[in-house]
């Protein structure tokens, strides 16, 4: 597994690319920019993408995501509802003996966890899980 | 609603409340006046596998009042199913009578005057009664405790649970999980466990450092040639809903895959002929989990209180709910064979506490677990004029007490009170006496805080509660029952979605309605966040308490419910 130092360096500055807050709508547009940039603009198949989040952040802070996809060379995960929605692009080389990562991330509020893999033959799957991050309190 | 023929062929037609002689009985036999243990107790049994369940006892050792809920909604597709049916709809799901043992039990209906008659349901001593009666009968019977059980009372806040691990002890568990245990923080957890003759499970609590299991996830048990497996799931939501600080190298969540690959881990590798989970998730998550999840052939739920009488079946799983506080203790008598179960007899046992004999030896325990703190215990601050009763979706008497409390003690505008689903009742005209203040607010961040709210925010809180409630999704549901308002009225439509649920916020003191903008000073208890400061609610509420000499409750009709 590769990841680039540039969306390494984006992980990290999660906390410090909050203060540019773009609006809620930017974001969605941002997410779709992003993957359109990564597949572009070909069909996307549901399946075959193995997302896995908790389905309530217990901190919002650190979020922990396993992807896989079988046969993938390169899988990007989008965080839709951050004001930077690009979280990370996991890079698969011949050698890799899966093509699955783990990672936590930051998520602002209650969104979309996005994940887009790119297969071998250049044919693309997605899988999205919505995390719940919540106020908490009153569990009786 | 589902009707009652639908439901019965969605359970084990071979399940019978009280014995071989079937549903109805309690109330002929009580009629004739021979509600008596033997038949409380009476079971055919059958199979080689007896399995025992206890479930959120929540620290009451001593007999209760316990009224079941009056509105408990279910939302999507669990929308009228049971536990989602109350009162006349749960007696004419179940065909019971109003007036009988069941209809007190398991129900609101009539509770005043029903309880009076019955008397107090509960007491350890009474549980160890029947746990002792079914062993004589079936000696390697598995007694599962499904947590919530050190939590919950003055002498267990003032032990940090020794008093309840000390009389369970008695009983000898084979296993247990968790949820409120937590809360004394998880160093205490884990000296306590460290004393403990059997296993602390749970296959869903992970080290949220390097993402390892951090308790066992399964014990394997024999009876009479059959493997069992027991698997602990503990309260997926522990972080979220309680303060995570106190346990905070701990990660929990339904986790469905782990789940799906314990079972697989314990069919294979164990060679278990009958698996069974031990689950705190609180009943729709638990009936979503066997939808899901290949393998599992008993799910003994916990968390939402719920006690129905006969197993709720999901594909080739049953679902056993045991009600709350002692007041019921399920007996689960399994056929297994090598290959599976092969049928199954489940009776809900009521722990009538004037009906079935307290065990002498448990009952000497439970005294001289209490006999320290007898004289702060039974200290009577005043009297009740209401029913008091937390049990529902909505505002209980204990809880709009509370929040009179708060907002006359704290001088606040608004109160919040958790939606706890713990907490016994009070009969009009009973004594409240401390015991009674702390079995409806024990716990180990008691602080009733008063602070300063926008109204937005005030909003913003109630949305993401009911969320926690109402989101059709019960994987989405970490919550307890909606938060309890004091001071302000409001209109919540369960079957919208999150942020469109809650309308027509007003202040009613004032008869305004609440503005977005401006400032309201709000008092509340039982926050989550580390360092929060105030007065113990208990404090607040026995002041109140003490000041009145008398309380009483009006009908709470501030809250607008539709959409169910």
């Amino acid at each position: 597994m590769n990841i680039t130092r540039r969306e390494a360096l984006l992980i990290g500055a999660g906390g410090a690319v909050m203060l540019a807050l773009p609006s809620i709508a930017q974001a969605k547009g941002l997410t779709e920019e992003a993957i359109a940039s990564f597949t572009g603009g070909a069909p996307i198949a549901e399946g075959g993408v193995d997302l896995n989040t908790p389905e309530i952040a217990e901190n919002g802070n650190t979020v922990p995501v396993e992807v896989s996809a079988e046969g993938a060379t390169a899988i990007l995960l989008l965080a839709d509802g951050n004001p930077t929605p690009g979280v990370a692009t996991f890079h698969f080389g011949p050698l890799a003996g899966s093509s699955s990562a783990s990672t936590r991330i930051r998520l602002s509020k209650t969104q979309n966890v996005v994940a887009i893999a790119k297969m071998a033959d250049g044919s693309f799957a997605k899988a999205t899980r919505e995390v719940k991050v919540t106020i908490g309190g009153c569990g009786g | 609603m589902i009707s009652r023929r639908d439901f019965l062929q969605a359970t084990v037609a071979a399940s019978a409340i009280v014995g071989a002689s079937g549903v109805g009985n309690w109330g002929r036999l009580a009629a004739q006046q021979k509600l008596t243990q033997d038949q409380l107790l009476a079971f055919e049994p059958m199979g080689n596998v007896t399995l025992i369940h206890l479930t959120d006892l929540h620290a009451q050792l001593k007999p209760i009042w316990f009224r079941e809920p009056e509105i408990n909604l279910g939302v999507g597709d669990v929308n009228g199913l049971p536990p989602h049916v109350t009162g006349q709809d749960f007696l004419n799901l179940f065909g019971f009578e109003p007036g009988t043992p069941e209809a007190y039990a398991l129900t609101y209906l009539d509770f005043v005057a029903l309880a009076q008659g019955y008397g107090k349901m509960g007491g350890m001593d009474r549980v160890a009664t029947v746990v002792k009666a079914i062993r004589a009968e079936r000696p390697d019977a598995l007694l599962l405790d499904g947590g919530d059980t050190w939590h919950g009372s003055y002498t267990s806040e003032q032990t940090a649970g020794q008093d309840v691990v000390n009389v369970m002890n008695l009983l000898k568990p084979d296993a247990m999980t968790a949820h409120w245990e937590f809360t004394f923080g998880k160093d205490r957890v884990d000296e306590i466990i460290e004393t403990l003759d059997f296993p602390f499970l749970g296959a869903n609590i992970f080290d949220n450092e390097w993402n390892e299991p951090a308790y066992e996830p399964y014990k394997m048990f024999e009876q009479n040639g059959a493997k069992i497996a027991v698997i602990g799931q503990a309260f997926p939501y522990l972080p979220i809903a309680n303060p995570r600080w106190m346990f905070p190298n701990l990660s929990f969540g339904v986790r469905q895959e782990r789940v799906q690959e314990v079972v697989n881990e314990v069919r294979e590798s164990e060679g278990a002929d009958l698996v069974v989970l031990l689950s705190h998730n609180g009943f729709d998550v638990d009936r979503k989990l066997a939808a899901n999840v290949e393998g599992i052939d008993i799910v003994l739920c916990g968390h939402t209180h719920d006690a129905l009488p006969e197993p709720v079946q999901v594909n080739n799983t049953f679902l056993i709910a045991s009600g709350s506080n002692g007041k019921f203790l399920s007996r689960i008598d399994v056929d297994v064979e090598k290959g599976g179960m092969k049928g199954l007899r489940h009776k809900l046992i009521p722990i009538f506490s004037d009906v079935i004999t307290p065990d002498p030896e448990v009952a000497a325990v439970i005294d001289a677990e209490r006999e320290p703190y007898k004289a702060e215990l039974t200290e009577v601050l005043g009297k009740t004029d209401s029913l008091l009763y937390r049990r529902g979706n909505f505002n209980g008497t204990w809880d709009d007490l509370i929040c009179n409390a708060l907002i006359e003690e704290r001088e606040a505008d608004i109160a919040l009170s958790p939606g706890f689903r713990w907490g016994p009742s009070l009969l009009p005209g009973d004594d409240i006496t401390r015991e009674d203040v702390h079995n409806a607010t024990a716990m180990s961040y008691p602080a009733a805080y008063r602070s300063e709210m926008t109204g937005e925010t005030i909003h913003t809180i109630m949305e993401d509660v009911a969320d926690n409630l109402f989101n059709p999704d019960p994987y989405y549901q970490q919550g307890g029952d909606m938060v309890r308002v004091g001071g302000m009225g409001y209109s919540i439509d369960v079957s919208k979605p999150m942020g469109s649920r809650i309308t027509n916020m007003t202040l009613l003191k004032t008869g305004e309605a609440i503005d977005p903008a401006k400032t309201y000073t709000v008092s509340g208890w039982a926050s989550v966040n580390e360092g929060t400061e105030g007065p113990a609610i208990w404090d607040v509420v026995e002041s109140y308490i003490k000041r009145k000499g008398t309380v009483s409750v009006d009908p709470n009709k501030s809250v607008k419910v539709t959409g169910a």
